[in-house]
């Protein structure tokens, strides 16, 4: 799993044609699929940074965080509140996205400072019951003195705009008309590559050995010299930063951020990518983060069929897809509770748990 | 694994090739055959099923009766199609869904059900050009956003609220305020406090419970002791209906008092007696007074069983729709959205014309009062 | 009126309806530290089964007493969740008893996803009114609070069932082995403890539990639906947290104290802040208050210190 060990030799060829493939891919999708398709797939690039920044609190240290989209709404917020009419703040994106970043650091901060005695299912319902209460939050920040609208949401959002330039509508670069969902794509692509880049060299790092060590045994950890406090609120900062990055481009990207985006079920299912695709490995995380974006959709077509085949829709898609999602999360557990793409480690530890 | 690389390019292919899967054919916007789609979306599934499915009825008889008269726009026969999509009632899942409508060609879209949905999509409908007509949506902002292609054929908040707030300042001068903290029950729940104080009465109380309780208790026990004359619910029927039981339970005798979620049949099956005096709001004029009201009750019922909710105003949506793409006699939206702005449409809900920002100049709303298991007409207000 | 006391009976009634499903959660925490996430929609499922008895009983025979035809779906309701809950545990929790401790966590979760998606599609998503018409709808008046049958019953039963338990943990032989299960699995078994059975026994007990929660949540707000059991459960499990999980008292002064925060919360907080914050923090406070125990006091308020869970 080493990087330069990965990109020695053939590595390198795979890894240009990957990049080609990926540059290239929207010049595929969009005039094939159409647009929505490229909706799709640049949200499945969102939630790819969201299931990587819980993959770090969740699979390399072992915190199990049921709140995890308070860091998402965080950030989301914080673009929206600073780049949209509602105080007619306009600021540039290379201020408020770090910014989102930072401050949903420092959220992380203040849930990991408190909770840093609790274990396992403690931690669980107290994230949880965090993850309530900033969501509760936003919900409510509209009286006495409005400042996220409550329920309403904010709405108007600018677009990233970089020099008059705005990714918000359809642009005309070299001759070609390029549309806003394709544009965003390169943008959350990059930011993609670089939460896998600090991701890998994370796992890689004394930080990543110390998480999972405290994973495993955290007085063991505490015993061999580990911090485990500051340790641990690293790991909860780190997770935060990639959530509140994920919400500022959320908000920007859609125009429109309401606290009913920001519920419960949504952490839930970025847990979900993360297990399915396997903890703590990034290809993995990766893979789960696709497949539980783009399955829902490709469910869509199944009422379709449906009424094609019978006439009529006897079980909703959505329903069927929910039915699903419940189901593979036990059968996983139940055959395969290391994920699609376990990492090496976890699978090994498993192989002696069985003996 | 030995490449995390490769690993990664085998996933994206992976998502690839399910989102080939889900390949569909590109529709053009006019077709040869002089086909012409009108997008429909609502929420088909969750909990809001029921009522999003009666939308998209309402609108799919609207369309079944225009395509039935064969009508003729630009000198060519057209046919409308319906195509209905599955918002979910998700921020999210809406906007991916009107960028689906759009990519497949509709010239107008019937939509969506809540001012949740309907305000993010507004923005790509309107950076497509898209005209978009909400049967449904009621927050103020949908149409403050200044989108040119945002229209809708549903009293907002304010409209509502200001008749409300008035009929309640008439029931008492002391008013309780609640609201589920919901976009729709907050918005309605503001403007109806507003209108009271307005109309020279007090809001003794202003209460927040959430769209999943079924606990008032607490809130209820803190009005009573603030003796108020009237209660406003901003909210639906699964929260309306236990807090009018539980308001009986803790002997409050008040004059109970919703907008149109709780003007529903389901509300009376859920509070049962309880439901007996309370009054609720609707917009538009009962079905039975308008001019085509009863004939449009007989044919939806036969067609498709009781109306839920919103499905008449989904029906004129779609008429109002096509009218203005006769009168500019054109299926293209640059060319019948200035139309649009001219409606004057003599529809099943009332009289429908849009102001400057594409509300309704002129929304009658009506009162209904809930006795021996039916709503039964009070009166209908017409706003000044 | 004295609106203090009024309040003070809403918080009791709340909860306990939060002890009721806390009970359960408890006890399975107690023998086998699993939180059951599971345990709120077997609530639901009670109270579903319950209501489709009581509304096919009510077409058959609209002639019996109004008691007897619930008492009926209550019956029905309880032997099908305690099935429920004996499956569950054989199927998704057994095979998991000696995997991560996130593993089984994550297999409740899908369990609850894929019990409310069935009752959804089975019932339907809309909300089921319980037809309180046959219940008794008396209305007491006690030291200024108003307070009903339905809701004298349910305080009753919680006390009763909370009463039964001990005694069942304390003086039967079942109940003994419930004990050395707990303190230490496998010692128990070498004291021939048939410990797949004491623990079969604990989700059978629990599920029964949930059913009579489910039932009397229905017949005290009037409807029932899919979603119900995932707040009460969480509100719930708030609940045993706070008391201390593991431990029968604690669930129950964790629920009470949950349901009087609660509903003294969302009626005095906003005179307390001049109308600044006002009654929809109400939900804040349950989490506040979870969140300031554990901080100060890990294991709850009547947890036991020596436990060390990882």
């Amino acid at each position: 799993m080493n990087v330069l060990e990965a990109m020695k030799g053939k590595a390198w060829l795979s890894a240009t044609l990957l990049l080609a493939g990926l540059i290239l891919l929207p010049f595929v999708v969009e005039p094939a699929l159409g647009k929505s398709w490229m909706r799709i797939i640049d949200f499945a690039l969102l939630y790819i940074m969201l299931a990587l920044g819980l993959n770090i609190v969740v699979g390399y240290a072992g915190l199990l965080d049921l709140g995890y989209v308070a860091f998402y709404a965080v950030g989301a917020y914080c673009w929206a509140l600073l780049s949209s009419p509602q105080f007619d703040l306009h600021l540039p994106f290379w201020i408020i996205l770090p910014a989102g970043a930072m401050l949903a650091a420092g959220f992380g901060v203040l849930l990991g400072t408190p909770t840093l005695r609790l274990r396992g299912d403690y931690l669980a319902i107290v994230t949880l019951g965090f993850g309530e209460i900033i969501r509760i939050f936003l919900n409510n920040l509209n009286a006495p003195v409005n400042i996220t609208n409550g329920p309403q949401g904010i709405t108007l959002i600018d677009p990233i705009t970089v020099g008059g330039f705005s990714l918000g509508k359809t642009q005309d670069v070299l001759g070609m008309s390029i549309s806003s969902p394709h544009m965003y794509y390169y943008v959350f692509l990059l930011c993609v590559a670089l939460v896998v880049f600090v991701s890998l060299r994370l796992e890689n790092s004394r930080i990543g050995r110390a998480w999972v060590a405290i994973r495993e045994d955290e007085m063991a950890a505490a015993a061999a010299g580990i911090n485990t406090r500051n340790i641990k609120l690293l790991a909860f900062a780190m997770g935060a930063t990639f959530g509140g990055l994920s919400g500022g481009l959320f908000a920007s990207f859609q125009g429109f951020v309401s606290p009913e985006s920001f519920n419960l079920m949504e952490s839930i299912m970025i847990l979900c990518m993360i297990v399915l695709g396997g903890m703590g490995n990034i290809p993995g995380v990766i893979l789960g983060a696709i497949l539980l974006t783009v399955i829902p959709e490709a469910l869509r077509y199944t009422g379709e069929l449906q009424r094609a085949m019978f006439g009529q829709v006897y079980v909703d898609p959505a329903d069927l897809r929910m039915l699903l999602f419940g189901i593979a999360l036990v059968l996983m557990m139940l055959f395969r509770p290391t994920g699609l793409l376990p990492s090496k480690q976890r699978k090994q530890e498993f192989a002696e748990e069985r003996k | 694994m030995k490449s995390p690389l490769l690993t990664i390019s085998l996933a994206v292919a992976l998502g690839l090739g399910l989102t080939a899967c889900g390949d569909k054919k590109e529709g053009a916007a006019d077709g040869g055959n002089g086909t012409v789609k009108i997008g429909q979306s609502s929420p088909l599934t969750g909990p809001q099923a029921h009522i999003g499915k009666d939308n998209d009825n309402g609108a799919r008889m609207a369309i079944d009766e225009i395509n039935a008269s064969k009508p003729v726009i630009g000198g060519k026969p057209v046919t409308f199609e319906i195509m209905s999509e599955d918002d979910q009632a998700d921020p999210k899942t809406a906007t991916i869904v009107a960028q689906r409508l759009v990519d497949e060609g509709v010239v107008g879209v019937i939509g969506h059900l809540n001012s949740g949905a309907t305000i993010p999509t507004s923005k790509v409908y309107s950076d497509n050009d898209i005209p978009q007509i909400s049967p449904s949506a009621t927050a103020i902002k949908y149409t403050a956003q200044g989108f040119k292609t945002a229209y809708r054929v549903m009293t907002n908040d304010a409209q509502q609220g200001k008749v409300l707030g008035a009929y309640a300042a008439k029931l008492g001068k002391k008013v309780a305020i609640i609201d589920d903290q919901t976009a729709y029950g907050q918005g309605l729940a503001e403007e109806v406090g507003k209108a009271v104080q307005a109309a020279g009465a007090e809001v003794v109380a202003t209460e927040h419970t959430n769209d999943k309780a079924s606990d008032f208790t607490a809130i209820l026990t803190s009005i009573k002791g603030k003796t108020p004359d009237v209660v406003f619910f901003g909210g639906m029927d699964p929260q309306g209906a236990p807090m009018v039981k539980q308001m009986h339970q803790l002997g409050m005798n008040v004059q109970f008092l919703g907008g149109d979620g709780i003007q529903t049949p389901k509300f009376i099956e859920l509070a049962g007696a309880d439901a007996d005096g309370v009054i609720a709001s609707m917009p538009g004029l009962p079905l039975d007074k308008m001019p085509k009201g009863p004939d449009f009750q007989k044919k939806f019922e036969a067609k498709y069983g009781q109306i839920q909710l919103y499905a008449p105003y989904a029906y004129d949506a779609a008429y109002v729709m096509v009218d203005a793409m006769k009168r500019a006699d054109s299926t293209a939206p640059a060319k019948y959205l200035p139309e649009l702005a001219n409606t004057n449409y003599e529809g099943v809900t009332g009289k429908i014309s849009f102001d400057a920002k594409g509300d309704l100049t002129s929304g009658p709303i009506t009162l209904y009062k809930a006795q021996g298991g039916k709503w039964e007409t009070l009166e209908t207000v017409q706003p000044q | 009126m004295d609106i203090f006391a009024q309040q003070l009976v809403n918080g009791l009634v709340l909860g306990s309806v939060y002890a009721l499903v806390a009970l359960g959660y408890t006890l399975v925490y107690g023998i086998m530290e699993l939180i059951n996430f599971a345990h709120g929609e077997i609530t639901m499922m009670g109270a579903m089964i319950a209501l489709a008895v009581i509304g096919a009983l009510f077409g058959v025979a609209p002639d019996l007493p109004g008691v007897v035809i619930v008492a009926t779906g209550l019956l029905v309701a309880i032997p099908a969740c305690m099935l429920l809950g004996f499956t569950i545990e054989r199927v998704a929790y057994r095979p998991l008893r000696h995997a991560p401790r996130l593993a089984p966590l994550i297999t409740a979760i899908g369990l609850s996803i894929v019990l409310q998606n069935v009752a959804m599609l089975i019932w339907g998503k809309q909300y089921i009114a319980f037809p309180t018409t046959l219940l008794p709808q008396g209305r007491h008046e006690v030291l200024g609070a108003s307070i009903t049958d339905v809701q004298i019953v349910i305080l009753i039963l919680t006390v009763a069932i909370m009463a039964g338990l001990v005694t069942l943990i304390n003086r039967t032989r079942l109940g003994r082995a419930m004990r050395a299960t707990a303190q230490a699995p496998s010692v128990a078994q070498l004291m021939g403890v048939n410990v797949n059975a004491v623990i079969s026994a604990t989700f059978v007990i629990g599920s029964g539990l949930a059913a009579v929660a489910g039932v009397m949540v229905s017949a005290n707000y009037g409807q029932a639906h899919y979603y119900m059991g995932f707040l009460l459960g969480l509100k719930a499990f708030s609940a045993a947290v706070l008391g201390g999980i593991g431990n029968l008292a604690g669930a129950m002064l964790g629920g009470i104290l949950l349901g009087v925060i609660e509903a003294l919360g969302a009626g005095y907080i906003g005179d307390l802040t001049g109308g600044f914050l006002g009654s929809n923090y109400q939900d804040i406070f349950a989490f506040m208050v979870l969140i300031l125990v554990l901080t100060l006091k890990p294991s709850g308020l009547l947890g036991s210190k020596s436990v060390e869970r990882a």
